[in-house]
């Protein structure tokens, strides 16, 4: 057994495929980078094609000795715990050395970090729910978050049930990519760069409403920052309606939030983009 | 008046219930209806106020012009506040825009008593039906019954909402003839036992006919003013479990009274409201609820209320010291979760985790336990944390030092040159 980094893809069917060539080469991983993150390194490295067949053999294995080691890899590999991948791949060598007996001991030293990583990201997830903002641009309800870990993936399932019968989009500004509904049918997809589109009239007042009543809600004799901050952490604020400033607030008819002289309000000023612009959902469905 | 201005009186009016919770809801999206009641069993908080309390529903009352003259109430008729009352459709945009935007889980109904208790319900129920039917709106609706209202008008709120709930506020019959001399216990209690009763019926109906029509399918809760009257801790953790026992509520809310008005029967306006109190309660409540503890076990006649320094389990094992150390390792579920420090998904994850091997003590933190308070009441394989020496009498301030942290702090005061010399 020799000692190897691996490098590949960054999708999860090129983590897979590490594993298989690690068994096929008889070779034991200290590492493994995404071929972005290449660094010279004086150890032996090997980049991994990726082959959707070696990708779903190892799943298929796995899957056979524990399924639920299957669905924490899926979840895993969307966190943001560093070396991730290494951290996987021990796990799965266990499993397949000693069978799934150890995945019922919460503090085994291999499956602990990884617990721990997707105990989070389900958290993150779970608050993102709650927390996500959505304005509706002209019929089209759309929304940013700022995630720590790829969370797309686990609100789907939720936001298409819950606005089956409408269109919606949500970007990832963390991961640069962005999930997609429309007429029943869901997409995640990369997208590089993504502004969203000022308010119109209605938005904005809504906006303002929502923003008195969250101010009106809380009594003041029983005023507690710390205990608001500990349910709702500080950077989840920066992409809520309640925690902007006042240009948020605004009917604007320019993205650049001055308003175009001699245009009325809700009326875009000509040259602007309509509706949410460049990233309109059906575009990439 | 506009909406905008109608939204800030009517939210600032409602603010005092305490209840927000979309939990208990299992209602998937349906096809050409918006919103579902699903999102998670603990339900689902789409943000925190300023006193760090939870946001989930939009809580609003339907109007705040009310005939009766309860003294706690900043609502009451005598009081000289502005008024206004939403239109049932006005409500009904509002909730909607605000859930597509996905401000709120749902709607939060209560309202104050215009006219009489039943013209107040059948607008409450027009606005509902506004939302159910003509805007689909599947999301999760928390009504509230008026007490006295007409038995049939509870019965079509029910069909309409997902939760409701009547308030008992004065947790006594004394305080509620002297604080709120309009109502009755006989008026609150009726309705209870009605949505108790046809939400029975409901799930038999649902046994044989699968489509029948759910009634509050999240069951109801109620409401408790903690500190408005002089009733101890014991009386209101009694009554608690009471309505617990007997009308299976899904919960109780403790409200700290906030003193709104100035009157010779309520505490001062000085007063700060008694927020470690209505915390204790709340833990207590959840040892009702969650771990198997009853009323009588945490407090008693000679110590009707709460140690402000300690929580509740832990004034429990600090007078029950025979019955510890447990050892994690053989205990059987009931008896892990009475140590301090324990929750109900830690125990269930060393039920599961012993099942592949023994534990020791370095392994219990990764499962969630808080070693801080359990350490003095469990063994693993024997033995305890490394190099902890106490005795029992040290236990209660190894205790109060490791939850000062997170007491409200005393407010410092600046000391001057010229004070008397504080007495000592």
């Amino acid at each position: 057994m020799t000692e190897m980094v691996y490098y590949y893809d960054g999708s999860f069917e090129g983590f897979l495929c590490c594993i298989f060539d690690s068994y096929a080469n008889k070779e034991v991983l200290t590492a493994i980078y995404r071929d972005e993150d290449l660094v010279p390194t004086l150890f032996a490295t090997r980049s991994i094609p990726t082959d959707r067949e070696h990708a779903n053999r190892v799943y298929r294995k796995i899957v056979k000795c524990s399924p639920y080691t299957a669905d924490l890899l899926r979840k895993c590999f969307l966190t943001c715990l560093p070396d991730k991948e290494l951290y996987l791949y021990r796990l799965v060598v266990k499993l397949l050395r000693e069978g799934p007996g150890f995945l019922r001991n919460f503090s085994d030293e291999t499956l602990y970090p990884v617990l721990r990583a997707v105990r989070l990201l389900n958290g993150e997830a779970h608050l993102l729910k709650g927390f996500v903002r959505f304005s509706d641009l002209g019929g089209v309800l759309g929304g940013e978050i700022e995630p720590k870990n790829r969370v797309l993936p686990l609100l789907r399932s939720h936001f298409c049930a819950r606005y089956q019968g409408e269109k919606f989009f949500l970007y990832d500004r963390t991961h640069r990519e962005a999930l997609f509904y429309a007429n029943g049918k869901a997409v995640i997809q990369p997208l590089e760069h993504f502004q969203m589109a000022p308010p119109d009239e209605a938005e904005a007042h809504y906006r303002l409403l929502w923003k008195r009543f969250y101010d009106t809600i809380a009594i003041k004799e029983r005023y507690n920052p710390k205990c608001r901050q500990t349910n709702m952490p500080k950077r989840y604020w920066n992409t809520m309606t309640e925690f902007q400033d006042e240009t948020y607030f605004r009917v604007q008819s320019s993205p650049a939030g001055v308003e175009a002289p001699g245009a009325p309000a809700g009326i875009p000023a000509p040259g602007t983009p309509q509706g949410p612009g460049p990233s309109a959902p059906g575009s990439g469905i | 008046m506009d909406v905008l201005e109608k939204l800030t009186i009517l939210t600032d009016a409602a603010k005092y219930d305490a209840a927000c919770t979309s939990s208990g809801g299992n209602r998937a999206s349906k096809k050409g209806y918006i919103g579902n009641t699903s999102s998670s069993v603990a339900g689902c908080c789409h943000s925190f106020s300023a006193d760090g309390r939870c946001v989930t529903l939009l809580k609003v009352l339907m109007t705040n012009c009310c005939v009766f003259d309860c003294k706690y109430c900043v609502n009451r008729r005598s009081n000289d506040t502005m008024r206004a009352a939403f239109t049932p459709q006005e409500l009904a945009d509002l909730t909607i825009s605000f859930y597509r935007r996905n401000y709120i889980e749902g709607l939060f109904l209560s309202s104050g008593v215009l006219r009489s208790p039943d013209y107040t319900t059948e607008l409450m129920i027009k606005a509902l039906r506004i939302l159910r039917e003509e805007y689909r709106f599947n999301g999760y609706i928390h009504a509230k019954a008026i007490p006295g209202t007409a038995p049939e008008l509870v019965e079509q709120l029910g069909f309409l909402a997902d939760r409701m709930s009547v308030n008992i506020e004065l947790p006594s019959e004394a305080g509620l003839r002297t604080l709120a001399p309009d109502k009755t216990k006989q008026a609150i209690l009726a309705p209870m036992r009605q949505i108790q009763v046809r939400g029975r019926q409901s799930k038999e109906e649902l046994v044989k006919y699968r489509h029948a029509p759910k009634f509050t399918p999240a069951g109801q809760s109620t409401q408790l003013i903690v500190g408005a009257t002089a009733d101890s801790d014991f009386h209101i953790l009694r009554l608690t479990q009471g309505l617990y026992d007997r009308y299976r509520l899904k919960r109780v809310f403790y409200s700290a009274y906030v003193p709104v008005v100035e009157h010779a029967l309520l505490p001062s306006k000085d007063v700060k409201p008694p927020l470690l109190r209505e915390h204790r309660l709340y833990q207590a409540d959840w040892l009702l609820r969650f771990y198997g503890f009853r009323a009588e076990e945490l407090l008693d006649e000679q110590h009707p209320d709460f140690n402000p320094l300690v929580d509740p389990k832990c004034s429990w094992a600090l007078a029950h010291l025979d019955f510890f150390p447990v050892e994690v390792n053989t205990a059987d579920y009931e008896a892990l979760l009475r140590v301090p420090g324990i929750g109900v998904t830690s125990a269930r994850r060393i039920l599961t985790a012993r099942r592949a091997r023994r534990l020791r003590v370095e392994d219990l933190r990764k499962m969630g336990v808080v070693m801080k308070r359990a350490q003095y009441f469990l063994t693993a394989s024997g033995r305890r944390t490394e190099g902890l020496l106490f005795k029992p009498d040290s236990l209660l301030r190894n205790l109060i030092a490791a939850e000062r942290p997170l007491l409200p702090e005393v407010e410092p005061v600046q000391l001057s040159l010229f004070d008397s010399p504080a007495p000592v």
